[in-house]
């Protein structure tokens, strides 16, 4: 991708708050700072970003930072929630006609891709509702544009009325309307020509015909890609016509889609469908909450982290923070902890749901191997019960013995005994509270960062728990 | 250097040498009237809304820009040395600033465009073929028709390739643009392979000594792999035939489109070497502003406009005259800030606007007639 996801340019603005508990106005500013950038990255209108900003930051300021979450989530947590409230919570079904047929009026600019939308919708209304649709040929200005939709209505075997170019787009679809009538089409969709907003003569055509026909759904058909000027597209189109919903098609592509938002925001109506791919079936209900994180870039941040907190046991990992400051960390536990990471199911699963790591081509030909972490489970099933306890004790024979009996070469039993002795040490100095030399274990960059957020969190709950430990000992004391 | 020029006398204030508008000025003046609104006035209005130059005012400028679609690098490039160049310069008044500001812009289009060539590349000797690559609905064939318009109207020997042979009615299309044309076409069945198509042509282009052989392929996204492999077999296949072809791959851009554009630039360009891009649809509300990214980040000339629907309306690029178009609000509006002189200029071009607006009811119902026949859409 060209372009940081929202998620990554927030964690980079966020360092600064990641020891405090709650968000002040000027914290907030430096993030807003960002979000307002993701954004705009993302084609959605500037003022559009203005005013949704503004919401956020109202909603950001002062609010209390939940234990299981950083502020970074946080705040991706209430844009992600402002998102879904601008692009709606729920795809929104056509409108219906109470007597056949439903119109349906197909419009847009150049190029959008209302005849390939058209030909599908009409696709889809005959395998899933099992209608009998009719496309209506209203574009005599493109060359071929009738062909095109006869074709594509043969494929699909859809009657498509059709009066050639010499006849007035009007007259056309008055005509065309007293042949679905007679043929009781249950469904009558009015491809267009495609117009620029600011064309007058155009607009009124569409609106002449809009009178005529008063089609139950005019769909303003959008090219997902569109940058900056969608929202004069939407409103002019809007303004002119009333549209009743919005077609995003081309969604197939690597664009961000930042035109959803802004259309959605300055006309206030649905986006109805988007369109996947050329092939006919291709044409899908819109899904507003995924559109939001596409939007955002955010990969599926918010699943990850209800997943860590469904998955990973509490309890156990209580007794884990315990054995830790104990130093007492034996191979039971390291056992015990890698059973809970594979609970939560394939590694690339994982990895791919933290944000900026779903599109990382440095992963995307890395294979995780599920079998690596059973071969280190057989290498400590391999020892007996005083070695897992106490790893100290062992010496190069005991080594050899178990990788004999876990069927693993004797460097690989070296270098998850080094591992192991590692991770002991660095937990040792985070349990201390000491993070020096934490830098390298995670490598650089995003995972650094990520890693490095959730282990001052986790410290930040040790101290916590460890606190409230001592004091339940004292008042114990006291007592006795 | 008409352009710079302009831009200097703007601020130095020296009496314009002459005020000769030539046709082809006043056709991008037109056809950029919608973008110009849009980019000069907002900078405009940006300066007469800030009094003093601070944080606020860098953020709203980069707004500005982006509003622009001139894209998130390049207006953090510009804001960037504009807060250098502000500081350096000491400058703290509007003017001032605004000055640096046109500086710049101009200093970083200069800065990117050069050793770069815009004009079109025709063969020594032989057929020259042009490739014409995009996403969907771009207006490839659309631009493909004017273009065969103004080769045949120049007495060229045209020949056209409906090498989109997957788009339902694409081929009916190219067929139908070549009857108004008067060119012929050389096409297959729809589903065919394209790579067919342009090799029968290339050999029909060799034998019967054609001038220019324009190819129109499918409109792909530029993430569909395979599409991109097709084009390349398209573009090997010409290779193979005509050595140093094609001459010309021009990538079709449609002007609205965001910041996506970049990235179909950088991935067709991957593919088949880009020689150059046609940004289409540029009489809309569309900025432009993708020309100073496209400039910026990929160094891919734009060649060709679409400044409109009649066939005639493809026009060459000229660089010069599009930044000036896109930047004459703000050079004017500067001027009358800034120097005397060019206050007269000003006075002199409000009335003549103000008479285009009066005449707009009576010229769109000609014009309307006109686009009925000439209505071009893709």
């Amino acid at each position: 991708m060209a372009f940081e996801g929202l998620t990554e340019r927030l964690q980079n603005a966020i360092g600064k708050l990641r020891k405090k508990g709650k968000l002040t106005e000027a914290d907030v500013k430096e993030v807003m700072r960002e979000i307002r950038l993701a954004l705009l990255e993302a084609d959605v209108n500037f003022k559009v970003v203005k005013e949704f900003i503004k919401t956020v930051r109202e909603r950001s300021i002062g609010a209390e930072v939940l234990e299981s979450l950083t502020p970074a989530q946080q705040i991706v947590k209430i844009v992600d929630e402002e998102l879904t409230k601008v692009m709606g919570e729920e795809a929104t079904p056509l409108n219906k006609s109470p007597k056949i047929p439903t119109i349906i009026m197909m419009v847009g600019l150049q190029g959008a891709g209302k005849t390939t939308t058209a030909a599908k919708l009409a696709n889809k209304l005959k395998t899933e509702e099992n209608a009998r649709p009719m496309l209506i040929a209203g574009d005599i200005y493109r060359p071929a544009a009738i062909d095109q939709l006869k074709i594509l209505g043969q494929e699909i075997d859809v009657p498509v009325f059709a009066l050639g170019t010499d006849v007035s787009p009007v007259e056309i679809v008055k005509q065309g309307l007293a042949q679905a009538k007679e043929n009781h089409n249950d469904y009558v969709i009015i491809d267009t020509a495609g117009r620029l907003q600011i064309d007058e003569t155009l607009m009124n055509e569409l609106s002449d015909i809009k009178d005529l026909a008063q089609p139950n759904e005019i769909l303003l058909t959008v090219d997902a890609m569109t940058g900056q000027s969608a929202v004069e597209v939407a409103e002019g189109f809007n303004g002119k016509l009333d549209v009743t919903g919005v077609v995003l098609t081309k969604l197939d592509g690597d664009t961000r889609g930042g035109a959803a938002l802004s259309i959605r925001s300055v006309t206030g109506k649905p986006i109805k469908f988007m369109g996947q791919g050329e092939k006919i079936t291709d044409l899908d209900v819109f899904h507003p909450d995924r559109m939001a994180s596409r939007i955002l870039g955010m990969g599926d941040m918010l699943s990850l982290i209800e997943k860590a907190q469904r998955d990973y046991d509490e309890e156990q990992a209580l007794a884990m923070q315990e054995k830790m400051r104990e130093n007492s960390f034996d191979f039971n536990d390291f056992l015990v902890q890698m059973e809970q990471v594979q609970n939560m199911g394939p590694m690339e699963d994982i990895i791919k749901m933290i944000p900026g790591m779903a599109n990382n081509p440095a992963l995307k030909n890395m294979n995780f191997d599920p079998k690596d972490l059973e071969r280190v489970k057989a290498i400590i099933f391999s020892m007996t019960r005083q070695e897992r306890e106490n790893p100290d004790i062992l010496n190069p024979s005991r080594r050899r013995r178990i990788a004999a009996g876990s069927g693993r070469p004797i460097q690989e039993v070296n270098r998850m005994i080094k591992q192991f002795n590692q991770m002991k040490d660095m937990m040792k100095k985070v349990s201390n509270g000491n993070f020096d030399g934490m830098d390298q274990m995670f490598g650089s960059g995003m995972t650094g960062k990520m890693a490095k957020m959730s282990m001052s969190r986790m410290v930040r709950k040790n101290k916590k728990i460890k606190q409230k430990r001592l004091n339940k000992l004292r008042k114990k004391r006291g007592r006795k | 250097m008409g352009f710079f020029d302009k831009i200097k006398r703007a601020f130095t204030g020296e009496e314009p040498k002459e005020q000769v508008q030539t046709q082809e000025e006043e056709r991008y003046d037109k056809g950029l009237e919608k973008s110009r609104e849009g980019f000069g006035a907002k900078l405009n209005a940006l300066f007469a809304n800030f009094r003093s130059v601070d944080e606020d005012f860098f953020e709203e400028l980069e707004e500005t820009l982006i509003e622009a679609d001139v894209g998130f690098d390049v207006a953090m490039k510009i804001s960037e040395a504009l807060r250098e160049e502000v500081k350096l310069q000491n400058a703290k008044k509007q003017d001032d600033v605004s000055k640096v500001i046109v500086q710049k812009l101009v200093e970083i289009y200069e800065a990117e465009g050069q050793d770069e060539n815009n004009a079109l590349n025709y063969a020594a000797e032989g057929p020259t073929v042009m490739l014409f690559v995009g996403v969907n609905g771009v207006g490839k064939t659309t631009t493909i028709g004017k273009l065969a318009h103004r080769y045949q109207t120049e007495g060229k020997k045209v020949l056209m390739v409906a090498a989109d042979t997957f788009r339902a009615g694409a081929i009916q299309q190219l067929v139908e643009w070549g009857k108004r044309v008067d060119v012929p076409v050389v096409a297959k069945p729809e589903k065919s392979d394209p790579a067919s198509v342009v090799f029968d042509a290339v050999q029909k282009a060799k034998q019967e000594d054609y001038d220019i052989v324009l190819v129109d392929t499918a409109g792909r996204l530029q993430n569909k792999v395979n599409l991109m492999k097709e084009l390349e077999k398209i573009s090997r296949v010409i290779t193979r035939e005509i050595p140093d072809g094609p001459h010309e791959v021009l990538l079709a851009l449609d002007a609205t489109t965001g910041q996506n554009a970049l990235i179909q630039a950088k991935q067709f360009q991957e593919v088949t070497q880009v020689t150059g891009i046609v940004l289409t649809k540029l009489d809309g509300t569309a900025r432009g502003g993708i020309v100073l990214a496209i400039r910026n980040d990929l160094h891919i000339p734009v060649k060709l406009v679409g400044l409109g629907e009649k066939m005639d309306d493809l026009r060459d690029f000229n660089p010069e005259e599009f930044v000036y178009g896109l930047f004459k609000g703000l050079v004017t509006g500067e001027a009358s800030t800034d120097a005397d002189s060019e206050e007269v200029e000003v006075s002199q071009e409000a009335p003549v606007e103000t008479d285009t607006a009066d005449e707009v009811p009576e010229t769109e119902t000609e014009e309307a007639e006109v686009t009925a026949e000439n209505k071009t859409a893709e």
